[in-house]
């Protein structure tokens, strides 16, 4: 039931919120806040209570099972005609993707405190929808459930862009649909794929992520298969060929837009990847790896040069996006337990640091009107606050030792090197432009003269709530990682079943009808 | 027939039944009102004898008519439309200074004839329902008289359709001459023989498909269609969306699946005639859509492209282990299709005015902000139509992909899906225009008749999109005899 609240608090806070709206202005404001906190508590509180040294107590590792040891299950029946389950489960990572959902979900709402004016209880509505859909997408088990997850969040996610965005805002809110949507159906394709690969093998139509796990497929089954989950969970990391949506919709998004965006749906893609893809198709990705791992450091050295030569602050944010998420996707497939901390630090770790850097860009922007880095310049002067605390995070993106960055990206790169050395080598290099780019930024818009004069109001005690817990996490993460990682480690097992021919013990009555032709 | 025939046949004697009380009752006296009261009590009276036909169901009715599970869900299907579509059109007639109550007595008598295509197992009644369906559309079509589009698309719908009905009673006779028989079940037998000539019979179905391709408005029989749409009232459009269109569909399973034409000797030739079809179908109908500023025009062209999407499961299912899953595939479809067909053209009618019917994009402009409920609908439609999760379109277009992929469809399911975002490009561009800042315009308010059919519509939408179990259980039990 509890997996059942996280999803259901957002949704029904977001129908009320639109409401609230004829009953006073704030009223959508404090009723989103609440919601968010209200899950964060509740995510806190199963986090406490299923802290890992109570779940050894629990459950011994010595049941050296691959089958993912879920900590909180739902399971519902939905539509049996095609062994269609209403089935969420919740485990470490799914536990610790939630957390940094209500985190930022709490962020999004605090800075569109005074930047959204109009149309608020609609805003919210989006707002809160989009955190649902991705709630559900982090929790969903049934790979139909996911998908259905998977697309609702992209609608509320389009509204926002294309109501609150900026200039080009038409132009990116398509863009970003039609690019997601299409992968989207590719992944539809490919589940129903698989879904009938199953039922052929077995006689049993279902979409129950335990059962297809063991799936027998040939090798040219297996390929397109994932290929189809690769491309759609690709598009949304974003890997580099079909990362040209991300500049956009980021940049044109209103800052809760971009932080949800950059904060929590690049996420969706890498859990999709480490959560579907490497358990259902463990020998093809094994195939795959190096292909994977090349786009991976492709995207790091190509985002990163490219948010070099951005003017415009949430553009230059968005392209490090592409090269963070780059490691994400390099510590994924790298197969070993070491890169796979990594990439679960790394996205959390990006999440809230570059969500930092979109407030700020935000900010920014409601104070001067313009996301210029050439109309900046000096604003340490006037902004000292909001300076100082742009400098704490475009460091963190930089990897500075101490923070959160630092630890996700060191650890992949430790996972990578005994696998491909070239690779990790090309990567580290990726962190090197990290270094230009941050520091061009911080230069070219705090460093300097005051050469316009700006005259502008510093961070307001709401913005500084917004913030600081978000500069305490990142030290938390960068100083003592062990707390994250040990929640992770106990699903590392059943995120990467052995490489060779996978035979999985069949779930215990797999759910689902018999296929009836 | 015996007495069991007769109540099988109930719905469809009850529906012609009010089909004369209604006129004797326009002749007695004309009254707006009173018209539809009739015509709802008679549709909700044909709805209620289904379940007095389903337990005879399957019933063969004379060598013209079945009536089976299959015809009886399109029965239903087809009367709950109509239903929906006289309530509409009370609001949207009561702004038009034409005699009003003839269009009940046109439109119940075009449901007859869709009825009776949806129960056909014979060309002699597809033919008669047809044309009974046909005649009355070009009435309707050209409904409000006074205005310069609607007799130019009803003229243009007659003369084409007129020429279409040629070619379908040129292709069966050649059919008859090839085969010896006019019953689709008949058929079957008939191809085995082995003097069959194989160019009458190839011909023959090209010929059938091109009458029935013109109703359906596949590529390349669809040049009618946007002109039709955009010149019909919209009731009407609505009408011609979905009813026309679904029995048509209804009755071209019925036919590839009961008379086995695929499994005879030009079955290679014939299919990839309508895998063709269905290909252009899909992507010109989406392609063409982009190009248009009209939103009927628009919904004109999407509906040539779910005509397409639809082939998708009639080809998967020609193999008989697939059939029942095409089947249900279809019926599901055409179920979420009417729906959102019903609820767009709706909204349409809702914000016509006297002077003209809703179209140009700018009339939506910032719709949201002035009436959200009537927006709202309006978006969630669009929605449908797209295919996005919690509505009935996502469900349908989950069925079509899981009919193509059980039967390993692979080339039809990938267009389908990428011609389906093209799709949404111009549905978002409307969606876009309605969320657009306010355009000052006036909006019509909704009307009680109006806004129940709408909401009903909304809540069917989403509930099939949500819950679609029930739906799932009535269908499943679906199969064509």
């Amino acid at each position: 039931m509890i997996l059942l609240c996280f999803i259901l608090i957002p949704l029904s806070a977001g129908g009320l919120a639109w409401v609230a709206e004829r009953w006073h202005a704030q009223a959508p404001r404090w009723l989103a806040l609440a919601a968010m906190l209200a899950d964060f508590a509740l995510g806190l509180g199963v986090w406490i209570h299923f802290r890992p040294g109570a779940l050894a107590r629990l459950r011994p590792p010595a049941a050296a099972h691959p089958a993912p040891a879920w900590l909180l299950q739902l399971d519902w029946h939905w539509i049996p005609r095609f062994g269609i389950r209403f089935h969420l489960a919740l485990d470490g990572l799914s536990l610790l993707l939630l957390l940094l959902t209500f985190f930022l979900g709490i962020v999004s709402v605090l800075v569109s405190w005074t930047e959204i004016r109009e149309r608020v209880g609609f805003f919210h509505l989006n707002l809160l929808w989009v955190l649902a859909g991705v709630t559900g997408v982090f929790l969903a088990l049934d790979l139909f459930l996911f998908y259905f997850a998977w697309e609702l969040m992209l609608v509320p996610m389009f509204f926002l862009i294309a109501l609150w965005g900026h200039e080009r805002r038409r132009y990116a809110s398509v863009k970003f649909f039609l690019f997601t949507q299409l992968s989207g159906l590719l992944m539809l394709i490919a589940i129903l794929a698989l879904v009938f690969a199953h039922a052929a093998a077995t006689g049993v139509l279902t979409f129950e992520y335990a059962a297809l796990l063991g799936t027998p497929l040939s090798g040219a089954a297996a390929w397109w298969i994932m290929l189809g989950f690769f491309i759609a969970f690709a598009v949304k990391l974003p890997a580099v060929p079909v990362h040209t949506w991300l500049p956009d919709a980021h940049t044109e998004a209103p800052t809760a837009g971009s932080v949800v965006l950059a904060g929590l749906l690049l996420k969706t893609g890498a859990y999709g990847l480490l959560r579907f893809v490497l358990p259902l198709f463990p020998r093809v990705s094994h195939q795959f790896a190096p292909l994977a791992m090349l786009l991976a450091v492709l995207g790091i050295l190509y985002g990163g040069l490219l948010a070099y030569g951005q003017n415009d602050f949430k553009r230059m944010v968005a392209y490090t996006s592409v090269s963070h998420l780059g490691f994400v996707l390099l510590g994924i497939y790298a197969g070993n337990a070491l890169a796979l901390d990594g990439a679960l630090v790394t996205m959390i770790a990006h999440g809230i640091s570059t969500g930092a850097l979109f407030v700020l860009a935000g900010l920014l922007q409601q104070r001067l009107h313009t996301r210029d880095l050439n109309a900046m310049n000096g604003l340490w002067d006037t902004v000292p606050r909001l300076s100082g605390v742009a400098l704490f995070f475009a460091l963190a993106s930089l990897g500075l030792p101490g923070l959160g960055d630092f630890v996700g990206e060191f650890l992949v790169l430790l996972g990578a090197w005994p696998v491909s050395r070239l690779l990790a080598a090309f990567a580290a290099a990726g962190i090197l432009v990290a270094t230009f780019y941050a520091l061009r930024l911080v230069q070219r818009a705090f460093h300097g003269p005051n050469r316009h004069a700006w005259r502008l109001p510093d961070l307001s005690r709401r913005e500084t709530l917004a913030l600081a817990p978000m500069i305490l996490v990142l030290l938390w993460l960068g100083l003592f990682p062990s707390t994250v990682l040990r929640t992770f480690r106990l699903v590392i097992p059943s995120l990467q079943p052995p490489a060779a021919p996978a035979v999985l013990p069949a779930a215990p009555a797999a759910p689902g009808k018999a296929l009836r032709p | 027939m015996n007495r069991a025939g007769f109540l099988a046949l109930l719905p469809l004697i009850v529906l012609a039944a009010t089909i004369v009380v209604v006129m004797l009752s326009i002749a007695w006296r004309r009254r707006h009102g009173l018209t539809l009261a009739l015509t709802l009590a008679g549709l909700a009276l044909g709805f209620a004898s289904l379940w007095i036909a389903a337990p005879l169901a399957p019933c063969q009715v004379t060598p013209l008519l079945v009536l089976d599970r299959y015809s009886l869900f399109f029965f239903g299907l087809f009367f709950t439309s109509e239903f929906a579509i006289a309530l509409l059109a009370y609001d949207y007639l009561r702004r038009h200074e034409v005699p009003r109550e003839e269009f009940y007595l046109l439109s119940l008598l075009a449901t007859l004839g869709a009825a009776v295509l949806a129960a056909s197992s014979h060309f002699a009644s597809f033919f008669l329902g047809l044309e009974t369906m046909s005649i009355s559309l070009y009435a309707l079509i050209a409904y409000l008289r006074p205005r310069p589009r609607p007799l130019e698309a009803g003229v243009k719908y007659l003369v084409l359709a007129a020429a279409s009905a040629a070619f379908l009673l040129f292709g069966i006779a050649l059919i008859y001459a090839a085969l010896g028989t006019l019953d689709f079940r008949r058929i079957a037998p008939a191809l085995a023989a082995p003097s069959v000539p194989p160019a009458y019979l190839a011909a023959g179905f090209v010929l059938l498909l091109a009458g029935i391709g013109f109703k359906l408005a596949l590529v390349p029989f669809h040049l009618w269609t946007p002109d039709v749409y955009e010149g019909a009232p919209a009731p009407v459009a609505a009408w011609i969306a979905t009813l026309s269109k679904g029995s048509i569909f209804a009755l071209l399973l019925r036919f590839l699946y009961s008379s086995r034409l695929l499994a005879g000797p030009a079955a290679h030739r014939l299919l990839l005639v309508l895998s063709l079809i269905a290909f252009l179908s899909m992507i010109l109908g989406n392609l063409l859509a982009l190009l248009q500023s009209n939103v009927k025009r628009i919904l004109a062209y999407s509906s040539i492209a779910h005509m397409g999407y639809l082939l998708v499961p009639v080809l998967a299912g020609l193999r008989p282990a697939h059939r029942s899953l095409a089947v249900e595939a279809v019926a599901f479809y055409l179920v979420a299709y009417f729906l959102t067909t019903l609820g767009a053209f709706g909204v349409i009618g809702v914000l016509s005015t006297a002077q003209s019917d809703a179209g140009r994009i700018e009339d939506f402009q910032g719709l949201f902000w002035r009436r959200p409920l009537l927006a709202g609908i309006f978006a969630v439609m669009l929605f449908s139509l797209a295919g996005i999760p919690a509505t009935a379109g996502f469900m349908g277009k989950y069925y079509l992909v899981a009919a193509g992929a059980s039967a390993a469809a692979w080339a039809l399911i990938v267009v389908l899906v990428v011609t389906s975002v093209i799709g949404l490009f111009y549905y978002l561009r409307i969606v876009a225009a309605l969320f657009a800042p306010l355009a000052p315009a006036p909006s019509p308010r909704l009307s009680p008749a109006s806004g129940l059919v709408l909401g009903a519509l909304l809540v069917g939408l989403i509930w099939l999109g949500v819950f679609p179990e029930p739906m799932i259980r009535l269908i499943h039990a679906l199969a064509i005899r």
